[in-house]
């Protein structure tokens, strides 16, 4: 080798400095992460406008959450096949103006909970009173999650429940009890579904219904035939379960037209949320799969087209987990925030944050992931995420939590998790070849990360500092105003852990104003809803959901933190009819209760 | 996992056995696997990353080449080692793809003994950034597709390439003795041995197989310690895997490989001191 001595010299140095550069890197993060977290409440909520304090057991809520046990042949690895089921969503279900909360447990025979709001701080589970609660009985499945909706229109959130097992639909009867209507809804006999949303796909005002399958339906957990129903693949598997679509026929009756309007696949789904994606009017279905990419269904209202890789969202396969949307960047247009799994040194998938792309609109919309960019991508094994302003600043703020299965604290499963996930589809697909956890951890005892958006393009995780730091096994995340007052709390449904409620204290300078909706042309829920508000040379979109994140819904109410001082020129209302109304120079600090007009 | 020789450098044994067209070969074939493995499976995090890693490794060879070998040199081998990271190293940032490719094509110039390098270059670069970035890179260990007819079209034209170029003694060898000690796992930890051979069947070691331990530039030179050496990697990876260690077959190849490769330029070295000192008498 020829070249003189300095250059050799100076050839090591340069080695070595750049040998040096992840170390000074990973430094330099550890001391921003430090200095995010090391806050008290006081300073937490002078430096970045809100701090939670966790406030479940003062409310009486006692809720631990209990997993199923599966057929015995899954014994080895019952902690991850068990893995889900702690779900939670928000509803009115009495109409009283309070958000109550329901919540699922997942053990044969266990107990659902509907927390009903006392309006003193306090909740009390009347679910059995009602009728939602002892929904897990043997031999029907266990519950995963719950949506809400007023499908016949009669002014009384619905409540349609998916299992692992035999889903049902309970008609709300004036808020005093439920009826269970699943027969009318001609309801598939077994699905393994994780994820539901109600929305109107036709935009004939009355709500219909998407399920998602995970495990295969003729799969039943508890009495399994063979022990291959695992993925075929960890980031290609199309051996999951069906997708359902109930057209809402408007006698109480529904219609299963899935493969008929152009959704048939068999991806793993985890989560589904619907969005007008391309400001078209009509509603776009997203679903984020585990092991696999995601799919992006676009509506023209009559029939569904799978856009995934036409718009960039369906083509890098990972683990989608969650999938939630929000008017990040306040320009009038929703991305979309997929969570994952990643795991230091192992697995870093990343989650995505899909960004449309300036310059695309409409059917040729595109997305960036701008996860990186934005900060926002690395949790852990992460589940539920959903965006709100938590400080009520003017941007959307973003809360995700993450851990998978937490057991030994000092021996984890990853070795062995990675070694069937790189094998061939007849290796990983049957759960017999997997390897015994034997106790081991599985990304366990996670932080969690609140991400606060700094309305320029950057997002800060202030998690620890703000007081979200519980290491429970997380999984649905709901956004509510639980005590109306103008403020975004958080529900917390964790794995076999207890639900948190992170009642959430704001910097009372910032300013807010919210929006009630309901339809009456639209569908009753004013679900797909959109109010677009116009504040200080600023706006922003936000949208009635009818499912959103990982099993989970939020409240049906509009939040807007607009900031100090506030000059607010306009609400524009966009109803899925199709009628637009606005609200000139609407006060803060109210919530406006507005009915469609006739 | 690159054929690391810089062309100038290559010992003219390996010049024959790697005619002009055969040195391509590998390249053709890697690209093949990439682009066909893309566009059926769509594995890379993105082009631009893949390419990322494939530039920065052409342009650290060509300037470094330049330097300190005084001229242009062959590109063939820096180009397996970028697409080497672009494929096995996964990461959603960008700057990963780079150093990587950087270190490792550097490696060859700075951790040299005797005029030869002592580490695959690509395996040296990601062994380096999993111990000193785990919590931005991983490697890849996830399955590309489901079906068995890619991965056995893959195996065959491998093996077929791998004969061509003379080092399928090397590839067999591996391939039995990591079965060997699945098996033996198995029956230490008692899991199921399927489950022991299942990292086998996945993309990541289709390129260790083909690409790593064959390395000209990095084996020692006969044979018969050629098998041997590639014997003892899978044992050490057995042993790391005991140790539930991910990256077992990446961390014995990188301990392994240099040690080797340090014992026989001791053994030159002593021989031709010794020579030297025959000749003086």
């Amino acid at each position: 080798m020829r070249g003189g001595k300095v250059a050799r010299i100076v050839l090591a140095i340069v080695f070595v400095c750049l040998l040096a550069m992840p170390l000074v890197m990973r430094r330099i993060d550890a001391q921003r992460e430090k200095l995010n977290s090391s806050q008290g409440a006081s300073a937490a909520l002078s430096r970045y406008g809100f701090h939670f304090d966790e406030v479940a057991k003062t409310s009486d809520v006692n809720f631990i959450h209990k997993a199923p046990t599966l057929d015995h042949r899954l014994d080895h690895i019952m902690p991850q096949v068990a893995s889900m089921g702690a779900a939670v969503s928000v509803v009115d279900f009495n109409r009283d103006g309070w958000a109550d909360l329901y919540v699922t447990n997942s053990g044969e025979v266990s107990q659902n909970a509907l927390f009903k709001n006392n309006t003193d701080g306090s909740f009390t589970d009347v679910a059995a009173a009602s009728g939602v609660a002892d929904l897990n009985q043997t031999g029907t499945g266990v519950s995963m999650g719950s949506v809400w909706g007023d499908y016949d229109n009669d002014g009384y959130e619905d409540l349609f429940l998916y299992k692992w097992g035999k889903p049902e639909l309970f008609h709300n009867d004036a808020g005093q009890k439920f009826t269970r209507v699943s027969e009318r809804m001609s309801l598939p006999a077994w699905v393994n579904a994780n994820t539901a949303v109600w929305f109107d796909y036709d935009r004939d005002g009355r709500l219909d219904l998407f399920l998602g399958g995970y495990y295969a339906e003729d799969v039943d957990l508890w009495h399994l035939k063979n022990t291959k129903m695992m993925p075929e693949s960890f980031e290609y598997a199309k051996n999951g379960g069906r997708k359902y679509l109930f057209h809402n026929l408007g006698d109480g009756s529904f219609e299963e037209v899935s493969q008929k309007l152009g959704i048939d696949t068999r991806r793993w789904a985890l989560a589904a949320t619907v969005a007008d994606l391309r400001g078209t009017g009509q509603q776009d279905l997203f679903i984020a799969n585990d092991y696999g990419i995601s799919e992006l269904y676009l509506n023209d209202g009559k029939q569904f087209r799978e856009a995934g890789k036409q718009t960039g969202v369906g083509f890098s396969p990972k683990s989608g987990m969650s999938a939630s949307v929000g008017d990040i960047l306040n320009q009038g247009r929703y991305s979309i925030y997929v969570s994952n799994i990643s795991e230091d040194g192992i697995l870093i998938q990343g989650n995505n944050l899909w960004v449309p792309r300036d310059g695309t609109g409409g059917d040729a919309v595109e997305y960036d992931n701008l996860a990186r960019a934005m900060d926002v991508e690395v949790g852990g094994w992460s589940f539920g995420a959903q965006f709100g302003d938590l400080n009520n600043d003017g941007t959307l703020d973003l809360y995700l939590v993450n851990g998978y299965v937490s057991l030994d604290r000092n021996q984890n499963y990853w070795y062995d998790f990675s070694k069937i996930a790189g094998g061939n589809s007849t290796i990983i697909s049957d759960a017999a070849q997997w390897p015994a956890m034997d106790g081991r951890s599985l990304s366990g005892y996670q932080q969690k990360r609140v991400w606060i958006n700094d309305g320029a393009g950057k997002f800060v995780n202030v998690a620890q500092a703000v007081g979200a730091s519980d290491v429970y096994d997380g999984r649905a995340v709901a956004l509510v105003d639980l005590w109306n007052r103008g403020v975004l709390d958080v529900v917390v449904a964790n794995q076999k852990g207890p639900l948190l409620i992170y009642k959430n204290n704001v910097a009372p300078e910032n300013k807010w104003i919210s929006f009630e909706l309901e339809g009456s042309a639209s569908n009753r829920s004013a679900i797909g809803a959109e109010v677009r508000l116009f504040w200080d040379g600023r706006q922003q979109v936000q949208q009635v959901s009818g499912g959103s994140g990982f099993c989970a819904q939020n409240q049906r109410r509009l939040h807007f933190g607009v900031g100090k001082n506030p000059r607010i020129e306009k609400a524009e209302i966009r109803w899925p009819s199709g009628k637009i109304e606005t609200i000139e120079k609407p006060s803060v600090g109210q919530v406006y209760k507005i009915k469609e007009s006739a | 996992m690159s054929q690391s020789a810089a062309t100038s450098d290559l010992s003219v044994p390996v010049r024959r056995r790697f005619s002009l067209d055969n040195r391509y070969i590998a390249p053709l074939f890697i690209t093949t696997i990439l682009v066909v493995g893309h566009f059926a499976y769509g594995i890379l995090e993105s082009y631009e990353r893949t390419a990322l890693a494939i530039v920065s490794a052409l342009v650290a060879e060509l300037i470094l080449g330049r330097i300190f070998f005084g001229k242009w040199i062959n590109l063939a081998s820096a180009y397996i080692s970028g697409i080497s990271v672009g494929i096995l190293l996964r990461s959603p940032a960008f700057w990963p793809y780079a150093l990587c490719s950087v270190l490792s094509i550097m490696s060859k110039y700075v951790l040299r003994v005797k005029g030869r390098h002592l580490w695959n270059p690509s395996n040296f670069g990601i062994c380096v950034l999993l111990f000193l970035a785990p919590e931005t890179v991983a490697a890849l260990t996830i399955q590309w597709g489901n079906f068995i007819w890619p991965l056995l079209v893959i195996w065959i034209l491998g093996s077929v390439i791998i004969w061509r170029a003379k080092r399928i003694h090397i590839s067999i060898t591996y391939v039995l003795a990591f079965l060997a000690f699945a098996f033996l796992r198995s029956w230490i930890t008692g899991d199921p041995w399927r489950s022991e051979i299942s990292p086998i069947t996945g993309p990541m070691y289709q390129l260790f197989v083909f690409f790593m331990i064959t390395d000209p530039k990095t084996t020692v030179r006969s044979k018969k310690w050629q098998c041997i050496v590639v014997l003892l990697v899978a044992f050490v990876e057995m042993l790391l895997r005991l140790n539930h260690v991910v990256y077992a077959p990446l961390y014995a190849l990188f301990l392994v490989g240099p040690t080797a490769m340090l014992i026989e330029i001791w053994k030159d070295f002593s021989h031709a001191k010794a020579q030297s000192r025959k000749e003086v008498l």
